[in-house]
This record gives C-alpha cells, structure tokens and sequence, in this order.
C-alpha cells in the first residue's frame, strides 16, 4: 500500500472494492465508455435501479466499484464541488481539478483515526471539444491517476488483460461500446454469481460532451456481439 | 427592451440599454431552461443573468439523477415566483420581469409572467414593458379571431407586432430572436429583423 495513504487504506479495499461487480473504462479516440457488470442478487430488484454509472454534472460521467453507500456520498460530493466551480468560474470543471477535488477529499478519510476511508473506487471520463477524452481512476487511498484503459472489483486482473489487448487510442466509443461489452461478459463469473445486468454508459463527440447511458439499439448491439464472443470462445474449449 | 410572447412562441429583442444608450446591440434576452420551457427576461440584465445561472444549475442537478425527468414550466413559473416575491419582501428585489414559455408534463402549452414584486399568472398572451401598451392588444385580437392558431401563424402575428414596436418605441432595435416551445422541438432563433416602410416619412405633417 502507499506509504502516502493512510494505515487504513488497504482495509477498505478488500471486503469494498474488490469483492464488488467488476468495473471497466476505456478513453478511446472521441469520448470514453463505462461497462459495469452489476450483480444482481435478487429477481425482486427493479430492473435499471440502484445505478452504478453517475454523472457528475453533465459534462463528467463516473462509474463506482464498491461500497454504494460510500459511492453515493463521494458522487455528492463530487456533483457539489462541479457546482461550486461552475459558480465560481462560469465554466464546467475540468476532470483533473474535479478529481483533485475528489482526491483531496477520499484522503482526508484516512488521516484521522475517526473516520474510516471510503470502501469505493470511482472512474471518472469527460470529454470536451478541445482536450478530448480524459479518464481518472480515484481509489481509497486518495490517489487519482489518469488511464487509457482501467479496472477495478472482481475481474480486474483479466478485464485488464483484455484491455491492453485494445488499441484504444485509435478505436471509437461506437466500437468501444461492443468491446467493453464483451470484456464484461468475459470475465463475469458464470458460477459464482448467476444474475447480472450489464450498465454502458458513453461520454463523446457522439454524445455532444454530455454523459448519458448507452441508447437502447446501440445497448442491444453491444450485448449480442458479446454473447456472440462468449459462445464463440465457448465453442473452442468444446473442441479442445 | 420590451418583449412579448403568445402561447407557444416566445420573442425578446437582442437590445441592452444603458439608459437611453442602446449599449449591447447583440444580447440573449431568452434563455431555453431545459426541453419544455424557455425563458425571457426584461429590465436589470444583471438580475437576469444571475437568474439564468440558477436555473442553469437547476437543469444540470435534475440530469445527473439520469431518470429522464425535468422541472415543467409551470415548476419553473413558480420557483421564480418563490424567489422574486421573496427579494421583493426583503426590499432587495431581482428587476426583473421574467415570462415563462412552456409546456407542462402533459405536453399542454404554458405562458406565465413574473414581475419583480412577484406578481404571477398565466395567460395566453402575455408581454413585458412597450410591448403591453402596442403589442398585447394586437396579440389579443389576433388570438380571439384565431384561437387555435399553429406556431407559423403565431410567429407572424409576433413579427407583426415587433414592426409597430419598432416604429413606435424610440428606444427600440429592429433585431429580435424567436424562441418556440412545441411538441417537436424547442429552440430559439437566430437573430432576425422585421421588414419595415418608412415612406410615409417623407411627408409628416404636424411634426416639423
């Protein structure tokens, strides 16, 4: 663990992060994509609830892995610190100040024997006319990193392996969108937790700058090219 | 300085005084709030701005809830209500006169007013300064013959009433916008000016 972090750090990292719903974002050529694979424990959930994909202001669009409750408050506070920008500057705030901001806040939570650090990591992607996509990682300990491609919760280590494989500097979020898809698909584990539904969401040039989630044709795309890959790796593993 | 508006077309000129200075010749007096309202502010532009910038954190803080839901015009008619009265009553009045062109969450047409002492209805024609000496009228009498007129007509009748607003209030610009609210679409134009005739100025009598 960081030396820079507090004792705690790692505490939350553990039961939070990592033991939830896996969490991808690719920065592709024109915007970034967010693929959450959201576990669902229940039939009884209502479909499309309890979303783990958030923007932040309209211009910024976050997913969370981890503890929801923790991820509610940090976007809160996130959405407060855009307001409080915006007032200020009369301009929308740029992801890096935000996830200074944000930074500067998640480590406050593991300085003091008080307070307990947040049990959440946050991947937040904007994308803007001028600078293009941009995509940060903050995680418990209050460090926020900048990433090309980044993932987090169960999966991590084989969504990132998946990852590096994609050019994504020269790929669009139309593309995007399919490939995280089936990242997701690939590293949902079929045996452990049954049920999931797949959150996209997507920021750039298509989207104008604004956050929103996947439209439902483009969604439907995604999911069939998916399911398509899985049955196609599937199909190897018959044969060998 | 003086706009008017009708059910579902809302105009405002582009003119900022300074006195009687025509100071800021290209300025946005109407503002779309989000898809089913649109607002246009007469008197103090600095109020206006300010008032502008509230319901532009509005429209961001019902976005990011991400269920498709936004405050109606007349949510938007009577939050500014709230606040002008309020301002009135603590002798620190916003001086402005708002109106509110929309529709409700039934998609029905909306026009509402707002005046700096808090003042508020809703009405099917409604104008701000000149405009309710000059125009108000002429926008009534178009409405009783026509009431269930479409977006064009109502436009035409809005055009008309800015050519005589233009002949008739010395202070005035012949450079307006015109923002509609419908089914479709909602949207403000571009800048435009009204086509006008001043021949009869050659020959005044009675005012040399």
């Amino acid at each position: 663990s960081d030396l820079s972090s507090g004792i705690n750090a790692e505490w939350p990292l553990r039961p939070g992060v990592e033991n939830s719903g896996s969490v991808i974002a690719v920065r592709g050529s024109d915007g970034v994509v967010f693929g959450v694979e959201k576990i669902i424990t229940s039939q009884l959930y209502e479909q499309g609830n309890n979303r783990r994909v958030q923007s932040v202001d309209d211009h910024i669009g976050g997913a969370v892995a981890g503890m929801l409750s923790d991820a509610r408050a940090i976007v809160a506070r996130a959405r407060e610190e855009a307001t409080d920008y915006r007032d200020v500057y009369q301009v929308p705030i740029p992801l890096k100040m935000l996830c200074e901001r944000l930074g500067h806040y998640v480590h406050l939570y593991t300085v003091y024997g008080g307070l307990r650090p947040f049990g959440v990591s946050i991947l937040l992607g904007s994308w803007d006319e001028l600078n293009g996509a941009k995509l940060m990682e903050i995680d418990p300990s209050g460090s926020a990193r900048g990433y090309y491609g980044c993932a987090v919760g169960k999966g991590k280590q084989n969504a990132k392996t998946e990852i590096e494989k994609l050019d994504m500097t020269k790929l669009t979020c139309r593309e995007l969108i399919k490939e995280v898809a089936k990242i997701i698909y690939s590293v949902h584990d079929e045996v452990k937790d049954k049920h999931f539904e797949l959150e996209l969401s997507w920021i750039g040039k298509d989207t104008g700058g604004k956050h929103q989630i996947v439209p439902k044709d483009l969604y439907d795309e995604a999911v069939k090219y998916a399911e398509e890959a899985l049955n196609d790796s599937d199909d190897e593993d018959n044969v060998m | 300085k003086q706009w008017y508006q009708r059910r579902v077309a809302i105009t405002a000129g582009t003119l900022g005084s300074y006195g009687s200075l025509a100071r800021f010749r290209d300025i946005q007096r109407l503002m779309k709030v989000n898809d089913s309202t649109i607002i246009g502010g007469f008197g103090d532009y600095a109020d206006f701005q300010f008032l502008m910038k509230l319901l532009r954190q509005q429209t961001i803080d019902d976005e990011v809830v991400g269920d498709g839901v936004y405050r109606d015009a007349p949510a938007i008619h009577n939050w500014l209500r709230c606040v002008l009265y309020n301002r009135r009553t603590k002798f620190n009045p916003l001086w402005n006169t708002i109106v509110v062109a929309g529709k409700n969450y039934g998609g029905e047409p909306y026009l509402g007013y707002v005046d700096k002492i808090g003042v508020a209805f809703e009405e099917k024609t409604v104008a701000t300064g000149f405009g309710s000496y000059i125009a108000l009228p002429m926008m009534r009498k178009a409405m009783d013959e026509n009431p269930d007129m479409g977006v064009e007509e109502a436009k035409a009748v809005l055009k008309r009433c800015l050519r005589v607003l233009f002949y008739r209030d010395c202070r005035s610009l012949n450079r307006f916008q015109i923002g509609v609210v419908s089914a479709g679409e909602t949207s403000i134009s571009e800048p435009m000016s009204a086509d006008t005739d001043w021949s009869i100025g050659a020959n005044p009598s009675g005012y040399e």
